[in-house]
């Protein structure tokens, strides 16, 4: 009996970490698909960059874990606005099949990029010795820099929240989802809007990347590999909202888990038959709107 | 029909609609050039067969993506489910490739019915995914199932039969190449007449204005459903060539790669025009061969910008432009 609650709990802390890494990184997607209609499938990309940056300074520069994740944060988020101007911009309200193909390239591109300056192998993460090791909670030790994510990913969480809901910012991009038009005839700037918001959405996805260097491992072709658990933490969660992709991205990231531990023999297949029936059920995803 | 009798409409615009499906001169062009370079570079004949695949299988994607509008990343399902087909066929006593390309086009063409009735309900973004999951879905059973499939390591053992009981696949690949080129040209022509049926005319309204074709009685999702079926059937055909030619199967048959490579290739050459993979495919490939083996991380790295050129300042690939450049110096007296 204790072996199949100590296997549950398991399951559980490591899907928890897991999810919480795959919500950073696909919230920005989310918002980028569902503000600017642009089904931007280089998102993967973003986040990438950030494991690259942060494993970089710490490798290469002895810079601290903290900074690190500051740096990449930061860099990928500038990196990012540059693009959108350049070329995102560009497709806004293009056919799907345009934005498709440009991403596309975006991905080859950086992919090679990524083997020309890093080579092809994985970079090594290493957790700072303060987040290394078990952490003790009485009735069981838990890994500590798993323990980390989680509450990391809660914090960031609720301050994307309490910000969408709460600041005028949040507000605004609210009201460009719902109704772009109406906002820009009220008066709200939707072009500098969407950059700030294409912006937020990758340096979220690169503080996950970084943050979940040692769980999704950082390498070249990073952005190929887990590109469709982006797509189906999106797509399930409902286009638009930052509240559905954080259950799709809970359900996705404790049922991986607990099917690769159990059912090792199918690895991720039971995962795409899961989200196949979800996307039947409900084709406009669990929190979507119609 | 008689140019008058449409009223005010243009008409050129009417007789070139109406003239639309009869064979060109210019649409010889491929096929004669497919027959040259059998004989102008013996040499080149396996990477002659691979490309003429490629193009069945960039053909299919035109049909669905160019005709029906319908965006797919996960065609490479149907190629690796027709490429096993085959490929088991063959490694378990039943080596005859033509009965093999058959059957190879039957397990293809209902996978594509059965996963279409499925996810042809869905619209944009989760059709896109959808599509990729089935691709990834079967990847992964055919990985995890190593006892049928080979797994990682392909699958092997397979003894293909001479072609009509003559001619053997050889080493030199004339057969492959000469079996590659009457089964493109065939299924060609099928595709030919079908786009230019009235329910490929239908297709493209779809595309075009799907309200307007509900409103009109046609049915829509039907027609979408039996053109993504039969387009998995073609590519299924390709997937069993590439068995039967190489006499190899591998995972990568049924990678998002494949599918992905495909597309570029198609917007290369452009897209709805039942002649883009001629053009997109051959290039593409050859280049490849320059290139690629030397070094294949620069060749992503170009083929990546090159793909963000052409969506961003040419639309419609090179027959696109190509068209633009033939209207413009038209225009001119």
């Amino acid at each position: 009996m204790s072996a199949i609650l100590a296997a549950i709990v398991s399951i559980a802390f490591h899907g928890l970490a897991y999810a919480m890494v795959l919500y950073l990184i696909s919230v920005g997607l989310s918002v980028t698909m569902g503000l600017m209609g642009f089904v931007n499938l280089a998102h993967g990309v973003f986040a990438a960059a950030g494991g690259f940056v942060m494993t970089r300074l710490m490798n290469g520069y002895g810079v601290p874990f903290p900074l690190a994740v500051a740096a990449a944060f930061l860099a990928v988020g500038a990196g990012s606005m540059v693009l959108e101007r350049l070329l995102y911009r560009r497709l806004y309200g293009a056919d799907e099949l345009s934005q498709v193909l440009m991403s596309v390239g975006l991905i080859f591109m950086s992919v090679a990029a990524a083997k020309f300056l890093w080579g092809p192998l994985a970079q090594p993460m290493t957790p700072p010795a303060y987040l290394s090791g078990q952490l003790d909670l009485g009735f069981r030790a838990f890994p500590a820099y798993r323990s980390f994510l989680i509450v990391a990913g809660a914090v960031v969480v609720t301050l994307l929240w309490l910000g969408l809901e709460r600041t005028r910012f949040g507000a605004r991009i609210r009201a460009a989802v719902d109704n772009r038009r109406m906002a820009q005839s009220i008066g709200i700037d939707t072009g500098r809007l969407f950059t700030w918001t294409f912006a937020l959405g990758s340096a979220l996805a690169a503080l996950g990347g970084a943050l979940g260097a040692d769980i999704l491992a950082i390498d070249p072709a990073y952005a190929l590999e887990h590109l469709v658990y982006f797509l189906i933490v999106v797509a399930v969660g409902g286009l638009g909202s930052i509240r559905g992709p954080f259950f799709a991205a809970l359900l996705l990231g404790i049922a991986d888990t607990g099917f690769k531990y159990l059912l090792p023999e199918f690895g991720a297949f039971f995962i795409y038959a899961l989200t196949l029936a979800i996307l039947l059920w409900r084709p406009q995803g669990l929190f979507g709107r119609v | 029909m008689r140019a008058d009798a449409v009223g005010g409409a243009a008409p050129q615009a009417v007789e070139a609609l109406a003239r639309a499906h009869r064979l060109k001169p210019w649409e010889l062009a491929p096929w004669l050039a497919a027959i040259a370079a059998y004989f102008l570079f013996p040499s080149y004949l396996p990477l002659g067969a691979q490309i003429l695949i490629a193009i069945l299988f960039t053909l299919s994607i035109d049909l669905i993506l160019g005709y029906a509008g319908i965006v797919t990343l996960g065609q490479s399902a149907f190629f690796g489910a027709g490429a096993y087909t085959a490929g088991l066929l063959a490694a378990h006593g039943w080596g005859e490739p033509i009965s093999g390309l058959a059957a190879a086009a039957a397990v293809a063409g209902l996978l594509g019915l059965a996963s279409g009735a499925v996810i042809l309900r869905t619209r944009g973004l989760s059709l896109l995914m959808l599509t990729l999951v089935i691709a990834e879905m079967l990847q992964e059973a055919a990985n995890k199932a190593g006892d049928i499939t080979g797994g990682a390591d392909g699958l092997q053992g397979m003894e293909v039969w001479p072609l009509l009981g003559h001619f053997e696949f050889g080493l030199f690949g004339r057969t492959a190449y000469v079996y590659c080129l009457v089964v493109l040209f065939l299924l060609w022509l099928v595709a030919r007449r079908i786009v230019h049926s009235p329910f490929g005319r239908s297709l493209t309204g779809i595309r075009e204005n799907e309200a307007r074709m509900h409103a009109i009685g046609s049915p829509v999702f039907r027609r979408r459903l039996v053109i993504y079926a039969f387009a998995a059937a073609l590519s299924g055909i390709a997937g069993a060539l590439l068995a039967e030619t190489t006499q190899f199967v591998g995972l990568d048959s049924l990678g998002f790669e494949r599918s992905g490579s495909a597309l570029i290739m198609l917007i290369i050459g452009g897209v709805g025009r039942l002649y883009g993979p001629f053009i997109g495919v051959p290039l593409y490939m050859v280049a490849q061969d320059r290139f690629a083996q030397a070094d294949p991380v620069y060749w992503d790295f170009w083929i990546g910008l090159l793909l963000i050129i052409v969506v961003v300042f040419a639309r419609g690939g090179l027959l696109g432009l190509a068209e633009r450049l033939l209207r413009r110096r038209g225009r001119k007296p």
